[in-house]
């Protein structure tokens, strides 16, 4: 638990990115660097946090940074954190660093999976967090494994016949937490306590640590910038992205919601389901709300919540 | 900036890489704004929410309450529909 | 004092990698490579090296990691052959664009379709343009004393780029040969300790990796190409080093017989020894033949080259990978770019063998010489670029 008069001032994420205005990678950067305990190095897969963060020769980040390719954060994250290890196996020099690795869910559930699932099964010493906007935004809003049934993106765009995405979401932190690690966690920059704390947990673990961090996105799921953290609130409150930590397997629901808001409430402030409220296709409305309910029950199950 | 203004290759650093942390703050995005914030000091609980949840740090610190940072605020509306006493107020943006 | 040691060419490039004390390794087998990588993590097991091993899940990853730890500070090595090195392809260009010194050994083999185990140099012909220093060796002393080399070359300040060491797959990797190593102590002193100018520290933060648009990307390019044109200097600064070591004589191109040849074979790797022995067969008949290997394939060493022909005025030039649809192989076309420019009044014509692994025999490169030397007799090249070893 941490009070905001607490949190440092110093900004490692400054200000002069070209983030959209709203964008809730943004906010989670910011969120994330305020929760540093050690001197730390970031490496950033491609994508929207990464891009508008460092246009040459400008760049928004105060501390080590380093971005290679899309795919493979956690395989670059793993490179770095031997390299410290061998350095100080043969004291180079012994310095104590946290690394971080920052991943979009394009970057990570998708193109990313097999370098993160090496270093998870590797066990290195890192902390992986997913920010997750549900598309790949940077290149345009196409379709990614986190893009949730029913949404609209270019490559699964609201046609006649199909109406967004087919395909359902998949469960990220299940995957991670088949690799057996110490600490995996989901999140949202609403609930900043919350994630701030997950963020120094994951930090002081011994090991593999990974966030899933809900971003909201104003250009890509169409609503007003200044909605981006009363949506990151209402994916919480419908029961949409619940939010819950596993530590050493055991899971555990951090955010109760026993008076679910209709996930309508959330659907109904994004363009990309605006096409699931014409009559021939309000079927997929209630189809969400199933998915929401098996989701939140399969997980408070798991959690060991016996509440309705 | 002119091609003539740029850094030839002979100057820059190697591999792309840059060595300015934050140099970002050189690029001013205040004006990518279409509503601007207005603060009203006086009703500022200085509860910080706006300063956490702003994407750009674009929120000030003072002692008692807020300022906003115009030289980097894009506007984008959070800080006033996060405020839990509606101490901000969007704004049109004047050109 | 060396030791003789009998060492594979895998073992061999193993065996440096070890005695140059590098940091990280994050490597991933495929054949013929494996060796390199087994006999590696044998060190590491038996705690003989500090070496950090990550036992990547991918060659991508492997690359992905060497470039990681290589931006700490760390000295790099990995290996790698065919799809392996097609797969981290794209992080080879980013290897070399960000600037890290990292060694790697490849174990030339055929790329598929269809797929194929054996040598060819069709995996590192088709990555030639990455930007990494591209090394060839005709046996396995030659890949032991240029991984050594390649470190001292790679982390040069001038130079700051990734080295490939190449070895034909199975011909060399797999074949015992008597290999002079050297004492810890003296390659130590030879190498000592990587001094990176940069490294992600966060008590001098720096930011790699940057989005360069229009407006940047070609001089960061032409900064590369730089370290490209700063690297032959800098291996004729280090061969030297390396001489004063071990007595032995290093430089960008070998050459057999070119006092006085008229007629040469230049290709890279193992069969140069096969061509170098039939020319010294051919030699005691009287015939003027030479063999031209160049060490170094990346820079290509045009002005070595150029310096290496004397009276040369029909020459083969061999490629052991086909470049489809091209006139030339990848080799002869840099070779005949070199002579064009130079105004070299020489006759080339190219020859495609041992692709997959095909034997190429003593019998193959007499009969090359002898084509060769029709060539000039007539003055005619009937064919310029022609198929030897596979069945019509």
């Amino acid at each position: 638990m941490v009070r905001l008069q607490e949190l440092t001032t110093e900004e490692k994420f400054t200000s002069g990115h070209r983030l959209c205005a709203g964008c809730g990678a943004g906010i989670i950067a910011r969120m994330t660097l305020k929760a540093l305990k050690k001197p730390s190095v970031v490496v950033n897969a491609t994508g929207c946090m990464e891009v508008a963060s460092t246009i040459y020769p400008f760049t928004s980040w105060k501390l080590p940074w380093v971005h290679v390719a899309f795919e493979n954060a956690a395989a670059v994250a793993s490179g770095i954190e031997s390299a410290y290890k061998a350095l100080a196996k043969r004291n180079a020099w012994d310095k104590d660093v946290d690394i971080i690795a920052f991943g979009g869910d394009g970057g990570t559930f998708d193109i990313g999976i097999q370098a993160l699932s090496g270093a998870l099964e590797r066990g290195h010493d890192f902390l992986y967090i997913c920010y997750d906007n549900e598309a790949y935004m940077n290149t345009g809003i196409q379709r990614s494994g986190a893009t949730p049934h029913g949404a609209s993106t270019t490559t699964s765009p609201a046609g006649t016949k199909i109406p967004g995405k087919p395909e359902f979401k998949k469960d990220f932190i299940g995957i991670c937490v088949a690799h057996e690690i110490k600490y995996a966690a989901t999140a949202s920059p609403a609930y900043w306590n919350d994630y701030i704390t997950k963020v120094q947990k994951g930090l002081d673990v011994k090991g593999p640590a990974v966030l899933h961090v809900f971003s909201p996105c104003p250009l890509g799921m169409r609503h007003d910038s200044e909605k981006s953290i009363e949506m990151a609130r209402l994916a919480v409150q419908t029961r949409y992205w619940p939010v819950y930590e596993v530590e050493d397997g055991k899971y555990k629901l951090n955010i109760k919601v026993p008076n679910p808001k209709p996930v309508i409430e959330f659907l109904k402030l994004q363009g990309r389901f605006r096409h699931l409220f014409q009559p021939q296709f309000q079927k997929e409305l209630e189809v969400i709300q199933q998915w929401v309910d098996q989701n939140w029950k399969r997980i408070t199950a798991l959690c060991g919540e016996t509440e309705e | 900036m002119s091609k003539e203004s740029k850094p030839g290759w002979k100057k820059i650093p190697i591999g792309g890489l840059l060595f300015e942390p934050g140099s970002a703050t050189g690029y001013k995005t205040g004006d990518w704004r279409a509503f601007k914030p207005i603060v009203d000091q006086g009703k500022c609980i200085n509860c910080l929410l706006c300063w956490i949840y702003c994407p750009d740090a674009a929120i000030v610190r003072k002692e008692k309450f807020i300022d906003i940072n115009y030289d980097y605020c894009k506007g984008c509306g959070i800080c006033a529909n996060e405020c839990p006493v509606k101490a901000i107020t969007m704004v049109e943006e004047k050109k | 004092m060396p030791k003789i040691m009998g060492l594979t060419g895998d073992e061999a490039i193993a065996y440096a990698a070890k005695q140059s004390k590098v940091d990280v390794v994050a490597a991933y087998p495929i054949t013929p490579q494996t060796i390199i990588v087994e006999a590696f993590s044998e060190y590491v097991h038996n705690g003989e090296v500090h070496t950090e091993f990550i036992c990547v899940e991918s060659e991508h990853s492997a690359m992905s990691a060497c470039v990681g730890a290589s931006l700490t500070g760390a000295r790099v090595f990995t290996a790698s052959s065919s799809q392996g090195l097609a797969l981290m392809h794209e992080m080879l260009y980013i290897a070399s664009g960000l600037r890290c010194p990292i060694v790697m050994g490849v174990v030339n083999r055929a790329l598929s379709a269809p797929i194929n185990i054996h040598g060819d140099h069709s995996d590192m012909m088709g990555s030639r343009d990455c930007g990494w220093v591209q090394i060839y060796c005709e046996n396995s002393q030659e890949a032991y004393d240029w991984v050594l080399q390649a470190f001292k070359i790679a982390e040069d300040h001038e130079v700051l780029l990734p080295v490939t060491v190449n070895i034909d797959g199975f011909i060399l990797s797999h074949a015992l040969e008597r290999v002079e190593v050297y004492d810890d102590s003296g390659v130590e002193k030879f190498l000592s300790v990587r001094n990176a100018p940069f490294k992600l520290d966060p008590d001098n933060p720096f930011t790699v990796g940057a989005l360069c648009f229009t407006d940047y990307y070609f001089e960061i390019k032409r900064q590369q190409e730089e370290a490209l044109r700063n690297t032959p200097t800098v291996i004729e600064k280090v061969n030297k080093e390396f001489e004063a070591l071990t007595g032995k004589k290093y430089s960008q191109v070998d050459t057999y017989g070119l006092e006085d040849a008229e007629a040469a074979i230049l290709c890279l790797g193992s069969t140069a020894g096969t061509a170098k022995a039939v020319a010294k067969k051919l030699r005691s008949q009287g015939k003027k033949v030479g063999v031209i290997k160049p060490w170094v394939y990346r820079p290509f060493p045009s002005e070595r080259l150029l310096q290496t022909l004397g009276n040369l005025k029909a020459l083969a030039v061999l490629d052991r990978a086909i470049s489809p649809g091209a006139p030339y192989g990848a080799l002869c076309s840099d070779v005949v770019s070199t002579l064009y420019n130079n105004g070299k009044q020489l006759k080339v014509f190219n020859v495609i063998y041992g692709l997959g692994g095909r034997d190429i025999t003593p019998f193959d490169i007499e009969a090359i010489f002898n084509e060769a030397l029709d060539v000039l007799k007539t003055g005619v090249v009937k064919e310029p670029l022609k198929f030897v070893g596979v069945r019509e």
